[in-house]
């Protein structure tokens, strides 16, 4: 079998820091590809971070007290407040800073959240402190669905997936909208650097990372996490889930500087079947040819907005010079 | 050296903060306190304090940042009233279980509904046993004396708690009072610099807000209470050294001709001044009258409390909240679930007066006063003058 991404083995351990900041012997379920983008996050900002967490899977499976699986400094406060939080030790590492009270030295305020915990209920929050303008950045670990509590929809729901809370059924065929733009929520709020990404595409992922750190103000990623629990698919096709998302046009990868939208991954001209990616995930299972049909005319007219935008849209900084 | 100002209270507390020197300051604009962190948002943008200032989209977000700001080792401030509060409710209790100090003015106001902007207690009584160290003040001066003892005490090493100073909304954020302001320099010795005993950065890693399984959230509780419960003994020196360093004495309940009372009225806030007026026209008339003002109620000054009713006849209870359907109101059901043990306890009754900012008389105190010297009430407690 070829390897998914040429000369890995060749490459990796070059490019990528060995030491972990999000360590083994946290409680995620095998195959968390939320867990695993965490850990490739973490390697990409490196020490110099400090990392807030909305309430979720990757809360309570890292710190159990007195355990921690974090290298990292890090804290939780609540489920909706993350970017209030990474606001709040935003201003106060600048402030500290100015007046001398901690080392001179830029340290990299991470906010970090799950699909709920930013595309709902955090989402006040993280448009308050995107909006502002504060030196961070915010990442969505978007597995599609409220899965720590039970696998119930939430507003990153795709159409046609069954939850607990909007489930398949005679008279349904589960969620009925689809997932809630959040990227060009982001780029609508002038953050200067907004981009998705996906733990599959770890490279594309890391340099997403290393880029909005480099951002002097706030940046937006919006990162799809496999969570196999929820999407009942096995444990050993994370990976191949993401990579799916990605080759159907579901969930393409890229970037958008300054309101100027660049693919990152390069996508076919003719994309995989999107049954590819539906069919092996138990929560699309009892969708009918003609559901399916719905559900690849939501998610085109998405990917082809995004087709549109990398056509069309302009750098901010163009315009103004 | 202080210096005699006159000056609306909400701004007075606004400077008295700026004297504290906060590193960051996050606030929600919401009546009545929205003084308060406007004239700190003039006293920023005109360069007389270095400080981070978020006008953040919320409550929540106000004080869930001052929270991630707190955990990172900087001197917070903030302030709301009523509805604000009560957006930022899921908060309140992380703070004091993470152990942070973050201060917070609150300028007491009604809960909706129906909808009300002015003054009673009700906001402060829905938060007031989610662990926050908590004071009330009467007037202007001791406004400016609390926020800037609050830094001390809730950074102190012993205590590291966030802590509320209630000041009345409207009858005491919005009134104009000659009051004593001290100097940079006076504020500057009393209070040091904050001492985190953790903080978020890389150069010292840790952890905070972790998950509590069964196994461990019963200790954790345990030692928050114990955390509230022992911050008095700080609290009580820190008024100590307040009282040397200033002149103006502070303690967990102040009294007012309460010696020789037959019949003593509790209260907290704005209202024990009028009441001072009621007793002096009462005294006057050979009718023993006296004041207990309640001025710490978190933790709540039980043995205090004890002390101070010993000798009267009846006891008194001004409530400014309501508490539906309970025993009594929530101050009275306290005081009451005190004094249980005490052979010789008073008579207590208990009246709620000045809700959603209904005016509070002298002659209205006085008419308390008499009633309760005659009989036994029928009920547990009464909300005074509702209009038939």
């Amino acid at each position: 079998m070829k390897s998914i991404v040429e000369n890995f083995d060749l490459f990796a351990p070059k490019l990528v820091d060995k030491e972990e900041y999000y360590c083994s012997g946290h409680r995620a379920c095998q195959g968390c590809g939320e867990a695993l983008a965490i850990r490739l996050m973490a390697k990409a900002l490196g020490k110099d971070t400090v990392v807030t967490n909305a309430t979720g899977c990757m809360e309570v499976t890292a710190t159990p007290y007195p355990t921690t699986a974090w290298k990292l400094p890090w804290v939780h406060v609540a489920f909706p407040n993350s970017a209030a939080v990474g606001a709040g030790v935003e201003a106060a590492l600048k402030s500290l800073r100015r007046k001398g009270k901690i080392a001179d030295r830029d340290v990299k305020v991470v906010s970090i959240g799950g699909d709920g915990g930013s595309f709902d209920i955090g989402f006040q929050a993280i448009s308050g402190a995107m909006e502002r303008g504060h030196n961070m950045i915010y990442i969505v670990y978007d597995n599609e669905a409220y899965m720590n509590t039970g696998i119930q929809r939430s507003g990153a729901t795709p159409y046609g997936a069954s939850t607990t809370t909007r489930p398949a059924g005679k008279q349904s065929v589960g969620n009925t909208t689809w997932k809630k733009n959040m990227a060009e929520i982001m780029v609508a709020h002038k953050v200067p650097y907004v981009a998705t990404a996906c733990h599959s595409y770890p490279f594309d992922f890391m340099d997403k990372v290393k880029k909005a750190k480099k951002v002097n103000g706030p940046a937006f990623i919006h990162c799809l996490a496999v969570c196999p629990t929820g999407w009942r698919c096995p444990s050993d096709a994370c990976i191949k889930m993401g990579r799916l998302a990605v080759e159907t046009g579901v969930f393409p990868l890229y970037e958008v500087e300054n309101g100027k939208y660049k693919m990152t991954i390069e996508m076919p001209k003719k994309l995989r079947p999107i049954e590819d990616y539906l069919k092996p995930q138990g929560r699309f299972r009892h969708l009918t040819p003609d559901q399916i049909q719905i559900f690849k005319g939501m998610a085109m007219l998405e990917y082809n907005k995004v087709l549109e935008r990398i056509k069309h849209s302009k750098s901010w900084s163009d315009m103004t010079s | 050296m202080s210096k005699r100002i006159g000056m609306e209270i909400a701004m007075a507390a606004a400077e008295a903060v700026a004297l504290c020197r906060p590193d960051v300051i996050a606030a929600y604009p919401i009546t009545p306190n929205t003084h308060i962190p406007e004239h700190l948002a003039d006293i920023v943008a005109d360069g007389d304090l270095d400080c981070e200032y978020i006008a953040v989209e919320s409550e929540h977000s106000a004080l869930s940042a001052c929270t991630g700001a707190s955990a990172a080792g900087a001197r917070v401030f903030t302030a709301t009233s009523s509805q604000g509060l009560l957006y930022m409710y899921e908060i309140v209790p992380v703070v004091p279980s993470m152990r942070l100090p973050v201060i917070m003015c609150l300028g007491n106001r009604a809960i909706s509904g129906p909808i009300n902007i002015w003054n009673d207690h009700s906001d402060y009584m829905c938060v007031r046993d989610l662990g926050w160290i908590s004071m009330f003040a009467s007037n202007g001066q001791e406004t400016i004396d609390m926020c800037i003892q609050a830094f001390k005490i809730g950074e102190h090493a012993d205590v590291m708690l966030p802590v509320l100073v209630n000041l009345d909304g409207f009858q005491l954020t919005h009134v104009v009072e000659a009051m004593m302001m001290p100097d940079q320099e006076e504020v500057d010795k009393f209070l040091p610099p904050r001492k985190p005993f953790a903080a978020l950065h890389p150069d010292n890693v840790v952890s905070m807000g972790t998950l509590g399984l069964p196994d461990i959230y019963n200790e954790a509780k345990k030692a928050n209470d114990e955390a509230l419960i022992n911050s008095k003994k700080v609290i009580l020196e820190i008024w100590k050294e307040w009282e040397t360093m200033f002149g103006r004495k502070y303690e967990p309940i102040m009294s007012y001709k309460a010696n020789d009372a037959d019949v003593l009225m509790l209260t907290m806030g704005s209202m024990g001044e009028t009441a001072q007026v009621a007793i002096d026209e009462l005294r006057k008339e050979g009718f023993k009258a006296g004041l207990l003002d309640l001025k710490l109620y978190r933790p709540f000054p039980a043995d205090e409390l004890k002390k101070a009713v010993k000798g009267c006849k009846n006891l008194i209870v001004i409530d400014r909240a309501v508490m539906s359907g309970g025993a009594a109101a929530p101050v009275c059901a306290e005081v009451k679930s005190v004094l249980y043990d005490e052979p010789d306890r008073p008579v207590i009754t208990n009246d709620i007066i000045g809700l959603g900012g209904r005016d509070v008389r002298v002659e209205d105190f006085i008419k308390i006063f008499k009633k309760a010297a005659k009989a036994k009430p029928e009920r547990a407690y009464e909300i005074y003058g509702v209009r038939g």
